[in-house]
Parts: C-alpha cells; sequence; structure tokens
C-alpha cells in the first residue's frame, strides 16, 4: 500500500555539506598548497574564482584487505566467440582481464588517476584569508558581493510593520474619512435639529410629530457613532526604499621595487598584500582601476604579468616610482573623480639620497590626492627608506607601513586602513 | 540501498519475448493518460495500477513511501550509502565528490531510483524522470526489490527493517555527540580504522537482535560499563598463582579463530574507551546490515527487473499503458539488461541485471514452456507453478546457491558463457569450460564460486592473542588457490593496530597451514592510552 508521495525536493539540500567540511579539512595541507600556487599563478582581477584541487589517488584511498594478483583463479565471462576448451590464450600486457580483480578491472584502471576535485569561489577565499589570519568580521565583510545599499524615506504606503506607521498621517486620514463618510449626515442631522427646534417653538407642532423628529435624530446619530474612528484603510506607514550607495571610482597604484634583491618569496608576499587590498577595493568602489609601476632604477609603467613575473638587477631609485605614479595621477585620474590608493611593496632597499626624497614626494604630492598609502617592506632589516617613512606616519593620518616577514603578518597594515574609514 | 543505473553507451535492442500471463484475464481497462511529464495525481494513479497488478501477482511488500527529489539530492544519496541518514565521515564527502564530477561530466548517469531496505519502504524518485520512467521505477523498486527484502532470507536474518532508519539516526546523534566530547580528529581516526575493516566486521552465522531506539540507548549505557569491566578482567596482570599461569599460558586466546575481527576488537581491545568501543559496534552494525546485499546483488536486481517488466506488460496487455509509453519503457528496459561481451570496451563484468533477469525469466520459461533439455536439467521445476518456483528461488538462495540451482544450459548459451584458468604459473590463461555440453556444469560452479563472498575477500581470522606476554593479536590469512593478499595489507595493519593498541601481525598461510609470508606492524602512539 502506498503510505504517501513525499516533495522532497524544497528540504534537505546540502545533507552532505557536513561530509565535504569533513574532507576539506582532512586535506586542509594540500589544498592549501594548491591554493598558495593558484595566487601565484592567478592574476589580481581573477582572484576570486574556485581551484581544480588534484589529490594523489594514495592520500585518499581507504586501504582494506583485498586479493593481489597472482595465485590460481578461474573466472567466468560472457561473449564467447571462437574459443573452445582447452584453447590457449595469451596473457595480455600488464594484467587486463582475469588478473585479479576481473569485473572491477575498468573501475581500478580509473583508480590510478589522481583524485581531483573543485573547491568554490567561497572555499578558495577562504582558504586565501585563513593565511592571511584575517579576522571573522572582514571576512564576512568582503566575500559577500553585493553593492551597499543606503535606504531612503519614499513617501508613504498604506501597508507596512507597526515600527513604520505613521500616528500624525493615520489619525489626518482617518478624520478625512469621518468627514466623508459623515457629511451627508451631519448635513441632515444639522437640519432636524434646527426643525425640531422651530417645531419646539411652535406650539402647533403635535407631540407626535416632535416624537417622530426625535426618532430620526437619533437614528442619525446612531450612524454617526457606527462610523469608525480608526480604519485599517487609514493606517498609513512610512515608506522606505534601498538605493544603491552611488559608489565612485577608484584606483590602485601598485608599486614594487624589482630590483635583484626581491626574490620570489617576498614578491609573493607583496602580491598577497595587493590582491588583499585589490578585494577591498573591488567591494567598496563600483569601478576598480590598478596600475602597475615597477621600478628599480627607473620606473615603468607595466603589465600585471611583467609586473610579478620579471626579474630586473641594478640598484634601486624607489622615487621614481613615486614621480611615475604622479604623472600618472596628473594624466589620468583626476582626484576629484578617482579615489586614489597607493600600495609600495619594498625590501627597504634604497639609495641614501633618494629616500629623504621619497619621503618628501609622499608628503608633498602624493599624500595630499590620496585616501590612502600604505608602504610594506617585506624584509626584516631597517634601511633609510624605513627610516624616512617612519617620519611620515607620525604626521600623516593616511599613512600605514608594516614589516612583513611572512603572510600573516600583511593583516596589520589593514586593520590600519580599516579603522580609519570606520572613523571617517 | 539499491539502484538502477542507466546505461549511458548501450542502445543495445534486444528482441525480448513478450511476457505471458495465462493467470490474469485479459480485461480490458481504460487507457491511463501518458504525458511525459509527471505530476503528484498521475504518480499516484500509476502506482494504484501497480500496486493492483502486483497484487494479481501475489507479491507480499513493505508498506510503500515514495520521496521525490532532485539530483543532486540523488548525489547526496549516493554519498551517504544511499540512506535517509547517516553519520558523518570524511570518506562520505569524498563520495559526494567523485559522484557528482563524474555526473556533472556525463561519464555517469544517475541512478533511475533509490530504494532503502526499510518498513516503510522509501523508494526516491528523480525529478528529472520522465513519467513513463517514474512508472517503472515504482514497479521496479516498490515491488520488486521491496518484496526482495521482504522475502529473503538473508534480509530476513540480518536485517531489521523496521529499525534501521532508527539505528542510523541514533548512530549519527551518538558519532556527533562523541565529536563533541573528544574532538573531530580523534572520532575521524576511529571511523578510519573500523572502516577498513568493515567487510571483517560481519557475522556469518549468528542472528542479530532487533533492538528499537529506545532499547538501543538504554542496552549501550549497561554495556558498555559491564564491557569494560570484562576488558579489565581479561587483562589483569595480577597473576593468581603460579600454577594457573602456566596453565593458562598454554591455552590460546580465543579458543577458537574468529572471523568478525571488529566484534572481537569491540569485546576485547585493551585500550578503548567505552565510547570508542560504541563506535566499532556502530561500524559492524552498519556493515551487517549491507552484508545481504553484497551477497545478493544478482538475485535482487534481476528479481526487480524481471518484475518491473512483468508488471508493466500485464498493465500493457490490459491496455492500460499506451503504445509510446511501453516503448519508452521497454528501451529503459533494454539499456538496464545489456550485456556487453568480454571483448566489448564497455565489459566491465556480468551485468547482474542482465544474468539475473535472464535467470527469472528462464525459470518461468522452464515452468511453463519446458524443452527436452530443460526436462533433464529441471525435472522439478518442469511444468510446476511459475510464480511458486521463483518465489521459493527468492525467499530461499543467495547469488551463489542461486546460480548454482538454476543457471540453466539455455542461458548459458544466451551469454555465450566460458570460463577462463589463470594459473600464476602458465605462461597462458586456458578456457577450462564452455557452453557446450561437456561444459554447462563446470561453468556454471565457476560461475557459482566466483559469488561467493570467500573466494572474492581474502579469509582472515583472528588466530591468536599473546594474553600474558607483549598483548600482540596475530591474525591469519587462510590463502585461497595461492593467491595472494594486495598492497594495502600494511595500511590496513596499521589501522588494526591503531584499534588493538598493541603490536598486530598477520600471517598469510597456505593450504597445508605452513606459514608463507609474516607482516608486523608496531602500535602507534595511541592518543587515549590508559596509564
Amino acid at each position: 500500500m502506498l503510505q504517501q508521495v513525499i516533495d522532497r525536493r524544497l528540504s534537505g539540500k546540502n545533507k552532505s555539506i557536513g561530509n565535504r567540511e569533513r574532507f576539506l579539512n582532512r586535506y586542509r595541507k594540500q589544498i592549501r598548497e594548491a591554493v598558495h600556487g593558484a595566487i601565484s599563478g592567478r592574476s589580481i582581477h581573477e582572484i576570486e574564482q574556485g581551484e581544480n584541487i588534484t589529490l594523489p589517488r594514495r592520500d585518499v584511498s581507504e586501504p582494506v584487505f583485498g586479493h593481489g594478483s597472482g595465485g590460481n583463479q578461474e573466472r567466468v565471462y560472457p561473449g564467447n566467440q571462437e574459443y573452445v576448451r582447452g584453447d590457449q590464450i595469451a596473457r595480455p600486457p600488464g594484467g587486463g582481464a582475469g588478473s585479479g580483480s576481473g569485473p572491477g578491472a575498468g573501475q581500478d584502471g580509473d583508480g590510478k588517476d589522481d583524485f581531483e576535485f573543485r573547491i568554490t569561489r567561497e572555499e578558495f577565499m577562504q582558504y586565501f584569508f585563513d593565511d592571511l589570519a584575517l579576522p571573522h568580521l572582514l571576512r564576512t565583510q568582503l566575500l559577500p558581493n553585493v553593492p551597499e545599499w543606503k535606504s531612503h524615506r519614499a513617501g508613504f504606503i498604506s501597508e507596512g510593520n507597526p515600527t513604520n506607521l505613521h500616528v500624525v498621517r493615520s489619525m489626518r486620514k482617518a478624520l478625512s474619512r469621518r468627514i466623508a463618510m459623515g457629511g451627508d449626515v451631519t448635513r441632515q442631522l444639522l437640519q432636524l435639529n434646527q426643525l425640531l427646534e422651530a417645531m419646539l417653538r411652535d406650539a402647533k407642532c403635535s407631540p407626535d410629530e416632535i416624537c417622530a423628529v426625535k426618532a430620526e435624530i437619533e437614528s442619525l446619530q446612531l450612524r454617526l457613532q457606527k462610523i469608525p474612528f480608526l480604519d485599517p484603510f487609514d493606517l498609513r506607514y512610512r515608506n522606505r526604499v534601498k538605493t544603491p550607495l552611488p559608489a565612485s571610482r577608484a584606483v590602485m597604484f601598485c608599486l614594487m621595487d624589482v630590483s635583484g634583491s626581491m626574490n620570489e618569496s617576498r614578491k609573493d608576499m607583496a602580491k598577497r598584500f595587493f590582491i588583499l587590498l585589490y578585494l577591498f577595493l573591488t567591494r567598496h568602489y563600483e569601478k576598480t582601476d590598478v596600475v602597475f609601476i615597477r621600478h628599480h632604477t627607473q620606473a615603468a609603467e607595466v603589465s600585471e604579468d611583467e609586473f610579478f613575473h620579471s626579474t630586473e638587477s641594478g640598484g634601486t631609485v624607489a622615487s621614481s616610482a613615486l614621480i611615475l605614479m604622479h604623472q600618472v595621477i596628473q594624466k589620468r585620474y583626476s582626484p576629484s573623480e578617482w579615489s586614489i590608493y597607493g600600495a609600495q611593496a619594498s625590501d627597504g632597499d634604497n639609495w641614501l639620497q633618494d629616500s629623504a626624497k621619497c619621503r618628501a614626494l609622499l608628503v608633498e604630492k602624493l599624500l595630499p590626492v590620496s585616501r590612502y598609502f600604505a608602504y610594506l617592506q617585506v624584509a626584516e632589516e631597517s634601511q633609510t627608506l624605513w627610516e624616512e617613512y617612519s617620519l611620515v606616519q607620525k604626521s600623516q593620518p593616511r599613512f600605514a607601513m608594516q614589516k612583513v616577514t611572512d603572510a600573516s603578518g600583511i593583516y596589520p597594515v589593514f586593520r590600519e586602513l580599516f579603522k580609519k574609514r570606520s572613523a571617517a | 540501498m539499491s539502484a538502477i543505473f542507466p546505461d549511458v553507451g548501450a542502445s543495445h535492442a534486444a528482441g525480448l519475448p513478450k511476457a505471458h500471463n495465462p493467470i490474469l484475464s485479459l480485461q480490458r481497462r481504460e487507457m491511463l493518460p501518458s504525458p511525459s511529464d509527471w505530476t503528484f495525481e498521475l504518480i499516484e494513479t500509476y502506482h494504484a495500477e501497480i500496486e493492483r497488478m502486483a497484487k494479481q501477482f501475489g507479491l507480499d511488500t513493505f508498506p510503500v513511501q515514495l520521496e521525490v527529489i532532485t539530483a543532486s539530492q540523488m548525489i547526496d544519496a549516493y554519498a551517504s550509502v544511499g540512506m535517509p541518514v547517516n553519520y558523518r565521515h570524511w570518506s562520505f564527502g569524498k563520495q559526494y565528490i567523485t559522484s557528482e564530477k563524474s555526473y556533472r561530466r556525463g561519464h555517469m548517469g544517475l541512478a533511475y531510483e533509490v530504494v532503502i531496505n526499510s518498513n516503510p519502504c522509501i523508494a526516491y524518485l528523480m525529478e528529472e524522470n520522465t513519467l513513463p520512467m517514474q512508472a517503472l521505477v515504482m514497479a521496479h523498486a516498490c515491488y520488486g526489490h521491496n518484496s526482495f527484502f521482504k522475502g529473503n532470507y538473508l534480509f530476513r536474518m540480518w536485517t531489521d527493517a523496521s529499525s534501521i532508519i532508527d539505528y542510523l539516526v541514533y548512530a549519527k546523534a551518538y558519532i556527533a555527540e562523541c565529536e563533541e566530547q573528544h574532538g573531530l580528529d580523534a572520532v575521524e581516526e576511529l571511523l578510519d580504522s573500523c572502516h577498513a575493516l568493515m567487510n571483517y566486521g560481519v557475522d556469518r552465522y549468528q542472528r542479530s537482535q532487533k533492538l528499537s531506539l529506545a532499547q538501543e540507548e538504554v542496552l549501550r549505557k549497561e554495556r558498555e560499563s559491564y564491557l569494560q569491566q570484562q576488558v579489565n578482567d581479561l587483562w589483569r596482570t595480577l597473576p593468581r598463582s603460579v600454577e594457573k599461569q602456566v596453565e593458562k599460558s598454554s591455552q590460546r586466546f580465543p579458543a577458537d579463530p574468529q572471523e568478525n575481527l571488529l566484534y572481537f576488537i569491540e569485546k576485547n581491545a585493551p585500550l578503548l574507551d567505552p565510547w570508542q568501543r560504541e563506535i566499532v559496534r556502530i561500524v559492524r552494525k552498519v556493515a551487517q546490515y549491507f552484508y545481504p546485499q553484497r551477497q545478493t546483488q544478482v538475485m535482487n536486481e534481476g528479481w526487480a527487473t524481471f518484475w518491473h517488466y512483468t508488471l508493466l506488460n500485464a498493465l500493457y496487455d490490459e491496455g492500460a499503458l499506451s503504445d509510446g509509453f511501453m516503448m519508452e519503457n521497454l528501451r529503459s528496459h533494454t539499456n538496464v539488461v545489456f550485456q556487453p561481451p568480454l571483448t566489448h570496451p564497455g565489459f566491465q563484468g556480468i551485468n547482474p541485471y542482465a544474468l539475473g533477469f535472464a535467470m527469472f525469466t528462464d525459470i518461468r520459461r522452464i515452468c511453463e514452456q519446458p524443452t527436452l533439455e530443460d526436462k533433464h536439467w529441471f525435472p522439478d521445476l518442469a511444468g510446476s507453478s511459475w510464480r511458486e518456483t521463483i518465489d521459493h528461488a527468492m525467499r530461499n538462495f543467495r547469488d551463489e546457491s542461486f546460480v548454482g540451482q538454476y543457471l540453466s544450459p539455455k542461458v548459458m548459451r544466451d551469454f555465450r558463457l566460458f570460463s577462463i584458468l589463470d594459473h600464476a604459473a602458465d605462461p597462458t590463461f586456458k578456457v577450462s569450460a564452455i557452453h557446450d555440453e561437456s561444459g554447462y556444469r563446470h561453468v556454471r560452479e565457476a560461475l557459482a564460486r566466483q559469488y561467493d563472498m570467500s573466494t572474492q575477500e581474502p579469509n582472515i581470522q583472528v588466530w591468536n592473542v599473546d594474553v600474558r606476554g607483549d598483548r600482540a593479536l596475530t591474525l591469519r590469512h587462510g590463502q585461497h588457490n595461492n593467491r595472494p593478499l594486495n598492497d594495502e595489507v600494511r595500511e590496513v595493519l596499521k589501522h588494526v593496530g591503531r584499534l588493538w593498541g598493541f603490536t598486530v601481525r598477520l600471517e598469510s598461510v597456505d593450504q597445508h597451514g605452513k606459514v608463507i609470508k609474516h607482516w608486523e606492524v608496531a602500535p602507534l602512539p595511541h592518543r587515549n592510552a590508559r596509564a
């Protein structure tokens, strides 16, 4: 007998999400490595995507006792075409049918591949944030891909929740309704009252007639009373609509020292810093441009690929990059239309006389037009540039600097940034 | 769980003989509406018709509960081995990822249906299916598998349809509680180790208990305290007297080899905490629940396929199904029972649907229209009532004995079955028998053996525990036909070692009782080791 047909389609989705979590958790290390690799391979613009993760089959296998190849066995197969009893068949190379697993051979064949699967964009970003030791509050701010909304008043509507009830408007509506509904009756009542007064003054009127008029007055008064003081129909609520925040445009300048001393791991840290800044900006601005400026003794604006992947050698003149940034701002990004963010990464190596020039450039030309300028030193030792910039930090609220020797140190720079934004 | 898989590559249109229904009075019925999209009303209508027909054929079933689900829920169902609830473990997540990936790439069609051996019998219908497919699924799952679950002796003996969902709810809650108390990693490690021995966690010759959720909970508490006490007794290290000790040490423990490794570990492992013993027990119980399914694949699928074919044909003969409806069903049916030959690129062994369906169909043919050959081979079947005969076969056999008993020369000829002998010492394979007069018996025996669990899995038993010495556990692998163990042995032994807590040895023994290979794994540092 049929008990019932149950529609389960809407319930119990993602039942095995807990199992997936456990799976990802188990292979955390491998996945983190894959994410790490993906970050250095990806363009900044494409950072927010899922990623294919490949695990060696050996790592994900669940061992069980089973037969290995060898020994004697007899197996039955369908589809005999040519053989008769006693025929000898050459052993197929590499085992094949008949050796070991028989029917399972096809599956075993597939089993040699690595175990490959895809993690989602959210999971990818989680691993990315994990490396940066980003607090949870920020993750949620960075993750959702929705614009910010601002709610505006937009007149009054007849439906809404009690907190939005507009009392004055509602009472006014009720009053006008009562006037409209009771208008006729009031007028008649007025006339009847006048008539009654006249009749009372007039001695000729019989008591019956007076009674009739009185009864009519009473019935009209009753009708008036029946008009409700407040009807659900009268209620008015404040209306609020959400409009997307008019986000402006932002440009992000990535400045990086590409002299010989910047090795791959230092560049990788710089890249993570740029990525984080980029993610932050794309959340807050509708349009985010990125300008890549690299420098050794001379600065040049380059493509992202060149920026991260070409190596140069020679000395370092950091001011050249700052000058170029200033030129680009003047040429293409007017501070009145664009929010300008600067991010400079370097190992701190600079020509002695140049550092003072850098500070002057920063304080006089760049900081006045920038929303924010961050300097990231990806090496431990203090050098002239660090010392000069330390002076800037004291006087300039829009400037943050940090020494970073591993990825988790990048976040404090951002804490500075967020602090300022929330204060603003 | 059981499922029909669509055979993606195959479009083999076998000319199947139409089923005859002599016991049914051919009374014409009004044709049911047959749009290709299903609705809930139509599903109920068709279900009622199929149920009526199943009653007419005398199928005895559990009540049916149909559930409509989406493709992703179907993948979910795969991931938890088809059960509507299951405890959490990473391996199910891996299973999900694998199924989802091959589904997305189109490597695998999803099963049209999944049916759960429970009371009421839960059958999943996928929303993507057309109405004819839903009808096929209902006939296949709700009446085919369902009656098999209710009737077959292995299921009756080993599984309790009315308590399995309750038990899994209990297991899930208990394991979640353990994860909270003892940490995800500790539970995961333990489950990993238990899963490695899952196939060795079944009783083959005992009756399991039937328990409800509440009883299970009460009994668990008692069991925990009692068991721990027993274990402590066993491992008491204070010698009572010297004489007794000498006497004891000559005695083996366990007295007889034990085949249920998980049971042995649950009862005797020295270092496990009560909650760990309970988890071992849960895994063992789940393994026991699936044990009959592993032994009756050909029969179960064959039976269900036979009945969807028979029921739908009977409805068609009555005029209740339209031609187009029937054509679609037959197409799905032929895909399901397609048996690619050995040389076919899609060959993946003998298709249990094909073999099972062919055998049940053939039993019916032997009963109704026996040939001389049949009378010689199956004197008892020829001319008997086909309904009673297949019912008897369904109830009292498993794959091994079913093939051994009922595989007829005609089916062997139709499948062109032949057996190949593979001796490791020989440079070539040898064809030992084919589908001819001199080979029928040999092929049948060989195929029956192939379905015997003991040839599929290595025979490994608990042999000895050095109770008075280093507490090492010795397992024995009795070699069958000189077949060696695979390369995963050491990994599995590490898992055994983790459960046992002390050194674990495994000996491979040939048929003369001589140890020919030997493994030993030192215990892993045990996080829950007691001082």
